[in-house]
């Protein structure tokens, strides 16, 4: 006996449309408008243009660090200049060494940007691997990862973090990943819990019925479909990413000496508080803002990614 | 409510496990041999010497058994001897975390302080020049930096107006006094963060509990407006925040390593921190093994208020 796949005729009227739009190659005119939409909604939200605004700022800071850098960040060094406040010379004034720090703060953003940036693409990656598979496969698969990544989830993120990047050495590219592996159980519980909801819709169901594999299902059915709370979060995740690589720097563990960032400018302007308090204002007022600007941009996201928020707006 | 709680307990065994696998692996995922570590490199280059220090700290042993026997004497309360002051860690946790939970308690009394009045106001004047205030002010909250914050504190107040201390501690036992003051700091640089997310939590839900009928109906009676609010309306919108306060213990416990790193406090948080960095093995284990105890009893404690908070929750 023979068991025939249905076609998409079969599925009736409805089903079917929604297979031969899921099945269609290319972005239709609709999803094009669709996208269109969300951007004009995200750039209509109060603080987004704004947000966006200031990540630009600090997006070109760091792709021409080169071209506005005063001094050398990290070879120039004049004793006689050390832990000067603001002047015409040195816009942030200098550090202990001497060093200027706005130059330091513009090749520092590169680090900050860049560290939050692949470790939450480190993370969201880990994290929607094990929540859909998991969400999408169910049974003893999903309670193992589940309960490996709530017992991920118990450690508070900082120390998680902290022990990982001992344990591979201390530098910014152990950074990233003890950051990327800190977000996994985020990720993958938002990933796990849209995936439970999205393999019940009958797109999945008729794409399943159509003989489509899993692999084939959870990249062209399932995840185009739950990514719109996955941006939203690793949006908002990219500023808790910045705070903690600059709590990491802070602490000693993260990018090492001489190399600029903003938590290690922090660290040197802390310990020369009474002496010079600009060098550790500065770069938090920098990572407050990249921080504040990612949030705005996570919450811009959500309304116009959402439509019942968009319509309320 | 009982069978609730113990099911609820039961649940948390495979998570404490798997949590307690996590914090026996650091062991192994840290850089340098710990008898080599505790020999130093002149002993250690005798081999006798260096086995027999492998064999007292069982190393020599397969992992699995080194983890059941690492485990058997967690739960009898033995955490091990650190490395480098050769005290037993069980005192050193007795010794310092009650210093953070001071910390962490005073930090969340000071964020439901600031939260709720301007979370009851904010949702009672939804779109009012307090409530756009209140809610951008929870913005700045939630995007500062910990360290920052203290450090912006200690130059305001410590060095600049020098009306506080820049650091140390005093034990409660000591002198409150002294204590609180040295607390402040830290705490507001530890609870301003949560206050902001508290506050916008404290908003939203009171907002959506004061659109449901049965307020209408208190107000329809002629019921006060500040009972309508403070009976009716705050008990039923405090089931989200008690949520957002239980899972926020993880991040007040990360936070607690920075903020006790800056004032020089000597809690759990700064003890991980210089252990970390110094390589003090059985150290990282137990303050990371008592850290995620603490935050999945904080979610356990959570669950079991839902009920408490509100009657119609009723567990099977």
């Amino acid at each position: 006996m023979t068991i025939q796949q249905p076609t998409a005729t079969d599925l009736g009227p409805a089903l079917s449309a929604t297979v031969m739009r899921e099945t269609s190659r290319g972005v239709s005119a609709p999803l094009r408008r669709t996208s269109f939409k969300t951007v004009r909604r995200l750039l209509r939200t109060r603080m987004t243009p704004f947000a966006l605004a200031i990540l630009a700022l600090f997006a070109l800071m760091a792709v021409f660090a080169n071209q506005v850098q005063r001094y050398d960040p990290i070879n120039y060094q004049s004793y006689a200049s050390a832990n000067q406040g603001p002047s015409l010379e040195h816009w942030f004034g200098t550090d202990y060494l001497g060093r200027d720090t706005w130059s330091r703060l513009v090749h520092g953003s590169r680090i900050s940007l860049f560290v939050g940036v692949i470790s939450v693409g480190v993370g969201l990656i880990l994290g929607v691997l094990v929540g859909v598979s998991a969400g999408y496969l169910g049974g003893k698969v999903d309670a193992l990862l589940m309960r490996c990544t709530d017992a991920i989830w118990a450690f508070p993120a900082l120390m998680l973090a902290l022990a990982i990047t001992s344990a591979l050495g201390r530098g910014v590219v152990n950074s990233m990943i003890a950051i990327g592996i800190v977000g996994i159980p985020f990720y993958a519980r938002l990933a796990r819990a849209s995936t439970l909801a999205a393999r019940e819709f009958d797109y999945t169901l008729a794409a399943r019925a159509l003989g489509a594999s899993t692999p084939r299902i959870l990249a062209r059915h399932i995840l185009p479909n739950i990514s719109a709370p996955l941006i939203v979060q690793a949006s908002l995740g990219l500023g808790t990413a910045i705070i903690t690589e600059a709590s990491l720097s802070f602490l000693g563990v993260g990018v090492q000496p001489p190399t600029p960032s903003w938590g290690l400018e922090l660290r040197t302007g802390y310990q020369y508080l009474e002496l010079n308090p600009v060098v550790a204002i500065i770069p938090g007022v920098l990572i407050f803002l990249t921080v504040l600007a990612f949030n705005f941009l996570g919450d811009g996201l959500r309304t116009a990614l959402d439509p019942r928020l968009a319509r309320g707006s | 409510m009982a069978t609730y709680i113990v099911q609820r307990v039961l649940q948390m065994v495979p998570v404490m496990i798997a949590a307690s696998v996590f914090s026996f692996a650091i062991i192994f995922l840290l850089p340098g041999d710990p008898a080599l570590l505790m020999l130093g490199d002149q002993l250690a280059s005798n081999r006798e010497v260096y086995e027999a220090k492998r064999a007292e700290l069982g190393l020599d042993r397969p992992v699995p058994i080194q983890y059941l026997d690492w485990l058997g004497k967690t739960v009898r309360g033995d955490l091990g001897t650190s490395t480098r002051d050769k005290l037993p860690v069980t005192r050193g946790i007795a010794d310092r975390l009650p210093v953070t939970l001071e910390l962490t308690v005073l930090a969340m009394l000071l964020a439901f302080v600031i939260a709720l009045p301007t979370g009851i106001i904010s949702a009672l004047r939804p779109n009012s020049r307090w409530d756009i205030a209140s809610s951008l002010l929870a913005f700045v909250g939630v995007a500062v930096p910990h360290f920052w914050l203290g450090i912006l504190l200690i130059y305001a107040l410590a060095v600049a107006a020098r009306v506080l201390p820049a650091s140390g501690y005093v034990p409660l036992s000591e002198d409150l006094g002294q204590n609180l003051l040295r607390m402040l700091m830290p705490a507001v640089t530890l609870g301003l963060g949560l206050s902001a997310i508290l506050m916008r939590q404290v908003r939203s839900s009171l907002l959506e509990v004061l659109r449901q009928d049965y307020i209408t109906t208190a107000q329809a009676k002629g019921l006060r407006p500040r009972l309508v609010v403070m009976r009716h309306a705050l008990r039923n919108s405090m089931i989200p925040v008690v949520t957002v306060i239980g899972l926020q213990v993880g991040l007040l416990f990360g936070g607690a390593i920075i903020t006790e790193s800056i004032f020089s406090i000597p809690g759990i948080g700064r003890w991980a921190v210089d252990s970390i960095l110094q390589r003090d093995f059985p150290v990282v284990q137990a303050v990371s093994l008592v850290m995620a105890i603490g935050v999945l009893s904080a979610n356990l404690v959570t669950d079991v208020a839902y009920a408490y908070i509100d009657p119609r929750i009723h567990y099977r």
